[in-house]
This record gives C-alpha cells, structure tokens and sequence, in this order.
C-alpha cells in the first residue's frame, strides 16, 4: 500500500510540471510583455531596455521558465499588472476561502442529493421513478447551469424576493451566520446541479452493479430486510467507484466555479479570474490557472488514494 | 501485389475495403432499424434536422432583421409584432435565436470536426506504435485534461481575442484529448490482431495499415464521442458569450444574448426574455445527446435489435 502510494506521487510529479510547461507557454504567447502594459509608451528606447534586462525579459526562455517555476514553488506569483504592486498571492488568498466554502457546500448538497435519488432509481428499476430521474438527469447535462442561477435570481430573488441577488454577505451588515447562509444557498445549489446529473447516474449503476452480486443475494437469502441489505451490504460498496467519479468530476467542478461566481457576483477566485482575464492582467491570470490544475491533479491523487484504501480487493 | 491484397481482403473482419465489397448495406440497415427503435434517439434526431433547418433558413424565416433596433419596442412582450418579444434594445427575439442557432452549430460542428481529427490522430499513432510515442503523448492527455477548461479557455479567448474563427480554433486544440483516448484504447486493443499482422506480412504501410485497415473499426465510437462532443462544445461556447468572451454582439448567439438578460429591467419587467435562449441550448443539446446515446446503442453489436 506504501509503495503504491509513494508510485502515485510520483506519476503526479511529470504530469505537474507539464502542467507548468503548457501554462508557461500560453503565457508567453500573450502579445506584448509586461512593459508594455506597465510603462509610460513614451519611455526612451534605453531605459525600456533597462527595464527589460532588470525584469529578465532578455534571458533566455529556458532561463524565464527556471525562475518562473523557482518563483512559483516558493508561493510566489509575481505581481499584478493593473493592481500594481500587490502581490498575486495576496489577491488570491483573499478570495480562496470564498471559493472553496462555495466549492464544499455545493458538493455537500451534490452528494446528499443525487445518491439517494442513483439508489432509489437502482433498486426500483424500470419504474415510474426510474424513468422520472433518468429523464430529469439527461435534462440536467443538457441545460447550461448558469441559466438555471439566472432563472433561479429572476424568479426566487427579483420577483418572490426570498434570496439575495447576489455576493457574500449583506454590505454594511454585521457579520451573522444566518446572512452568510442565505447568501451561499443558491449558488452553491446551481454550481451543484452541474455535476448532479451525472452523480445520479453513476450512483444508479454503481448500486445496480453491486444489487446483482453474489453476496447480496445470499444477504437476501438469509433473510435480512430489504433495507438492511440496501444500505448495509449494498451502499457501502456501491460508494467506492463514485469517489473516483468525484476525482473526474473535479475539472469542472473548479472550472464551473468561474461562470457561478459571476452569475452571484460571488467574490471567489473564479470572479477574481474574470476580472483579471477583462484587464488582461496575466499574472492573475496564469496563478489562477496553474493553482486550478494543481488542485485537479491533487484532487485525483487524493481519489485514488482513498479508493486503494477503500476497496480491500484491490492489491498492489 | 493488388490481387493477392484484394483476394485477402474479405477475411479481416470489418475494414473499409470490406464494406464496400459485402454486406455494407446490411450493416447499415441493421444500425439504422436500431437507430429507429430508440424512441429518444428518433426524436433527437427530428428535433435536430428541424435546428438544423432553422439555422440554414434563417434569411428566410426570421421575421426581422436580427440586428435591427427599435428602441420604442424594447422589452416588447410576445406578440403580434414580436413572436418571442423583443430585447432590451428592441431587436426582434425569434430573429435573433434564429441567426443564433447558425452562430452555435457552426461552433460546434467546426470545433468537433477539428478536434475529432487531431484526437484521431494522435490516438492512432499512440494506440498503433505504443511504447515511448505513446507514454509521452498520453502524459500530455492528461496534462491538458487536469486544465479545468473553462479556466483554459478563457485565458487563450484572452490571448487571441474572441471571434467565430477564434473560438472553434481554441476548442479544436484542446478539445481531442477524449477522443485521442478512445481511439488510442480500440487501437491498442486491434494493433496486435490477426487482420493487421496480415496486413503487416504484405508489407502494407503503416500509414495505410491505420487509416483504411484500423481505422473503420474505431469509426462507430468516434461517431458518438462526435455527436455528444458537439453538445457540449454548445454548452462552452454559450458559457463564454454569457460572459462576454465569446460572441461579441451585434452578432446573436444563444449565450450573449443571456449576457444582456442579467439587467434589473429584463428581470423585473420581462421575464420571459430569458427563458427562450436557455430553452434553446437546452433544447439542442439535448438532441445531440439523445441521438449520441441512439447511436452508441446502434454502433454496438453486442445490443442487438
């Protein structure tokens, strides 16, 4: 199990400074350098390269991605272009605990909802129900959840009034718990509804897969109850692949956490990212890519961990 | 050479040669009567001709012109003038969805052409030479796969400005890393066959090997991940116009029209206006899907009818 933990580390190692390549990549086609954006345009052509050589835009690329990724390791992002002299770093720990609040809420309600619904659409199989949650799920994939949190704004908060609009708390208020709730409820509810569907469907043919074993069927034999053998014998197991699916699920997870937060005008590091990427304030922009990735790649280590962990079948 | 290739030909199980010589038409019969028992997969398929349609007549069936402001009619209700209401500077709604839908399929059928055509590629070289090649370019799969992408497509939308040309450009290039893994799976799992050592005895090229003796056998599963890719390729591009680095207006799409929903004044005093768009990609999206699961269902010869 060790060695089999230590061997998954270290795949993650070349896949992270891949990782690093690309975003690096992508940042250098950028038009422009960073003195271009931060300077006075009538500066004379001498001390623009004076600039130049102090920020190291004249080393080799070789040599600008070694500091980049020396820089980057250590926490440090550079600056922001347009809020000048603030670090990324700073920015972006600012507004990480928003997000991953958010991003924990709505996978909390993600699981407390489409498990229950994937094990009553297994166990009644071809059923009304069954039929009802499928057809709702395939509807959830093909609906665009940002237009379900506009929906959801204009009927639930514009018109009924019942929810805030949007943002984290009520400005000007003393903090309370209960206004952070009624803040964080709808947009954690639509970033869910993102990956629900396919939570559902996951969980209905884990659990149907698990139903048709041997051992459920001597459980049910021996005459425990129907419940016992579904929750018991039959969830326990059924649970295991979908922490896997949660691993792939986590890209857009993060990536929906972008268009919810603008839709709320939730101040995370999603709306932080589009206010950067609308001031093409690259430093922001690459930080928050590569922290993105990063946190997939850790995400999916951290799955197949657990499932080695919790699958007693497998061996390594 | 040719005579004894052909002579060979019709004992590989399928290729593309082999359809054309037996049975072709009888595959496509029993996949189309598949295709036909599936009730979803019909009406998706009926639903998509009717979009497709839409977008190809736009000129000729959209009432107004989909530009066109009256500034006395904006936030008009659905009615005589206006069957879907007009928009909060009084363009026509129907017009706009219309020319809308030729913006969203052009994206999704250009990107997915793109991307099944570099995933395919990639996936066949991995899949049929293995061994470092392969190591290395699936290494980059996953790397680009850990990018949220939403994240990866705004930073090049950046980058290189967004324009129709622009977006299916981005969602090409990084949208063949799901098909590079199919293809690369029916590859590795074919490369060691019967038909291909045979072929490989001939001396058949390694190009040709891929493309017209590998290949066909990938085709039905690179026929559904292109079907249900184009849906989701949909669903990015309407997120990306929504916010406003997509599609730039006067140019309609489905998502940039949600962008300008977000108004205090559409929410309070039209509320209808947002529903259409949504319904819309809900709608398309939907079809694409229905159809990608009657397919996989057809392509499959383990299901049978």
């Amino acid at each position: 199990m060790t060695t089999y933990i230590i061997r998954r580390c270290l795949m993650a190692i070349p896949l992270l400074f891949l990782i690093s390549v690309i975003s690096f990549g992508i940042m250098k086609m950028a038009p422009g350098d960073p003195t271009a954006l931060m300077m006075d345009p009538m500066i004379k052509q001498e001390n623009l390269e004076a600039y130049k050589e102090s920020y190291g835009l004249n080393d080799s690329i070789v040599v600008q991605y070694g500091r980049w990724l020396g820089n980057m390791v250590q926490g440090n992002f550079g600056e922001s272009f347009i809020r000048q002299g603030v670090p990324v770093s700073e920015l972006i720990t600012a507004r990480l605990p928003n997000t991953l609040l958010l991003m924990l809420v709505s996978t909390f309600i993600a699981f407390i909802i489409s498990i229950p619904l994937g094990v009553w659409s297994a166990t009644k199989r071809n059923s009304l129900q069954d039929y009802a949650i499928t057809v709702v799920s395939f509807l959830g994939v093909a609906t665009p959840n940002f237009w379900i949190g506009l929906v959801l704004i204009m009927v639930l908060s514009v018109h009924l009034g019942w929810f805030p609009i949007g943002g984290v708390a009520t400005y000007g208020e003393p903090f309370s718990i209960w206004d952070r709730l009624h803040h964080l409820v709808l947009p954690a509810f639509v970033l869910a509804t993102a990956d629900m569907a396919g939570l559902t469907r996951y969980s209905r043919s884990s659990m149907l897969d698990v139903l048709r074993q041997d051992y459920i069927r001597t459980a049910k034999a021996n005459g425990f109850r129907q419940k016992t053998v579904i929750f018991k014998h039959g969830l326990r197991n059924a649970l295991i692949p979908i922490i896997t699916i949660f691993g792939l699920m986590l890209p857009s997870f993060i990536g929906g956490s972008v268009i919810i937060e603008s839709v709320f005008a939730w101040p995370g590091i999603g709306l932080l990212f589009m206010e950067a990427a609308f001031q093409r304030d690259y430093p922001v922009i690459m930080a928050v890519v590569v922290i993105a990735a990063t946190l997939v790649v850790i995400g999916n280590l951290l799955a197949d961990i657990l499932y080695a962990v919790f699958d007693p079948r497998i061996e390594y | 050479m040719t005579l004894t290739n052909e002579r060979r030909i019709p004992k590989k199980p399928v290729s593309a040669e082999d359809h054309s010589l037996i049975g072709h038409e009888a595959i496509w019969k029993v996949m189309l009567r598949k295709f036909m028992k599936n009730k979803l997969a019909v009406i998706g398929a009926v639903l998509l001709i009717m979009i497709v349609g839409a977008a190809i007549f736009a000129p000729m069936l959209a009432p107004k012109d989909p530009s066109q402001q009256v500034l006395l009619d904006k936030l008009a209700p659905p009615g005589k003038d206006y069957p879907l209401g007009a928009d909060n500077l009084g363009r026509d709604t129907l017009s706009r969805l219309l020319y809308g839908a030729r913006i969203s399929l052009l994206v999704g059928f250009a990107s997915v052409a793109g991307s099944i055509f570099i995933g395919t590629v990639i996936g066949a070289i991995a899949g049929y030479f293995g061994g470092i090649l392969d190591a290395v370019l699936m290494r980059i799969v996953d790397a680009i796969i850990s990018f949220p992408s939403l994240f990866l497509l705004i930073t090049l939308v950046t980058i290189f400005e967004p324009s129709i040309f622009t977006l299916i450009a981005i969602f090409a290039v990084f949208g063949w890393t799901g098909t590079a893994r199919l293809v690369r799976g029916e590859f590795l799992s074919l490369r060691k066959s019967e038909f291909v050592l045979a072929a490989r005895t001939l001396g058949i090229s390694n190009t040709r090997i891929i493309f017209s003796h590998i290949l066909p056998n990938a085709l039905g599963p690179i026929i559904v991940s292109a079907t249900l890719g184009v849906g989701g390729v949909i669903l990015a591009e309407a997120g990306l116009s929504y916010l406003g680095l997509g599609i730039q207006p006067p140019t309609p799409s489905w998502g940039n029209m949600l962008q300008s929903a977000q108004n205090p004044q559409i929410m309070l005093g039209a509320w209808w206006y947002p529903l259409f768009p949504g319904f819309m990609i809900l709608i398309t999206v939907l079809a694409f899907n229905f159809v990608g699961d009657g397919l996989r269902d057809a392509f499959d010869p383990k299901i049978d009818d």
